[in-house]
């Protein structure tokens, strides 16, 4: 993938087929520490432990169009390529988390690219609720979905006019707390 | 920059909107998102369709996003479905074609047979000129 982002959608995709209904983003670039963090939090039915174990591996997939699964090993080996690691913790019934983490200044780490897509992507499912927190040394910056709709009085936020406004709203802050950076 | 109060000028505008989309005649945009076609580039291809729908003004339609459709080496795919009508599957997309597609099939109604799935002799080819031969 050629954006974390990407990834962070794809990562995204599995807690939806998961039958989840909130997912929690988490992204923290540490600069001074040269750190990259990104976590993905969701309350879907959760891995077992058996399938947990190889989690990474292509050919352990849940998907039955054919018995490759390149999600999970794709992230991962981005992580290990920039010098950090991929955890997934998991339990049944309760949810799942995904925890990336890179080298912030690494040559190899692809930028995050278009996260306000990937967000955005992932509201178009009206039945999803999306907090995504984003730490950019000290400046922070949260988008909570549920607070959307509450604002707007509806859940159907998936109108492409509510859409492309969050995601001109997630572009200018993210600018804002990065000063410039993205 | 843009504030959270800003949402209170969209629900207002928007009200009528979400109450025209549950008719029977909304088409449905359906856009596959697993592994295979979001590497293949179905995130700008979906954003151009959302971004089309909302600049013609449709309001009759809505845009969604499935898994894997189990054709990934045509991806990105996009499915039309509009009511009465026989699902329309396009391959290859990119936001380019995806745009004209809402312009000309979803507005207008007219499919864009170039972009469309090809099955030719039992095997599936996305190439238009080979069925022309």
């Amino acid at each position: 993938m050629r954006e974390l982002s990407l990834h962070i959608m794809d990562i995204i995709e599995n807690s939806i087929s998961a039958d989840a209904t909130l997912i929690e983003l988490f992204i923290e670039e540490n600069t001074l520490k040269n750190t990259f963090t990104i976590k993905i939090k969701d309350n879907g039915k959760g891995i077992d432990e058996e399938m947990l174990k190889n989690i990474t591996d292509p050919f352990v997939t849940s998907r039955t169009t054919r018995r490759v699964g390149l999600g999970l090993s794709l992230f991962e080996s981005t992580c290990l390529r920039c010098n950090g690691s991929l955890k997934v913790y998991s339990k049944v019934n309760v949810g799942t988390e995904v925890v990336a983490t890179m080298e912030h200044e690494n040559i190899d780490r692809p930028p995050l690219g278009k996260i306000e897509e990937t967000v955005v992507t992932v509201l178009l499912n009206p039945s999803i609720d999306l907090v995504y927190e984003h730490i950019y040394n000290d400046k922070k910056f949260v988008l909570d979905s549920r607070e959307i709709k509450r604002i707007l009085g509806s859940d159907e936020i998936n109108t492409p006019e509510v859409l492309l406004w969050i995601k001109d709203f997630i572009k200018e802050n993210l600018k804002e707390i990065s000063g410039g950076a993205f | 920059m843009k504030t959270i109060q800003e949402l209170e000028e969209i629900r207002k505008r928007t009200l009528d909107k979400v109450n025209q989309r549950k008719d029977r005649t909304t088409t449905r945009i359906v856009v596959g998102m697993a592994t295979c076609g979001i590497a293949a580039g179905a995130r700008p291809v979906l954003l151009a369709i959302m971004e089309e729908v909302e600049k013609l003004g449709l309001t009759d339609v809505v845009v969604a996003q499935t898994g894997c459709i189990g054709l990934c080496k045509m991806e990105p795919i996009v499915e039309v479905i509009k009511p009465g009508e026989e699902k329309v599957t396009y391959v290859k997309m990119d936001a380019e074609k995806a745009r004209r597609i809402v312009r000309e099939h979803v507005k207008d109604g007219n499919v864009v047979e170039e972009y469309t799935m090809h099955v030719i002799q039992g095997k599936i080819l996305n190439d238009y000129k080979v069925e022309k031969e």
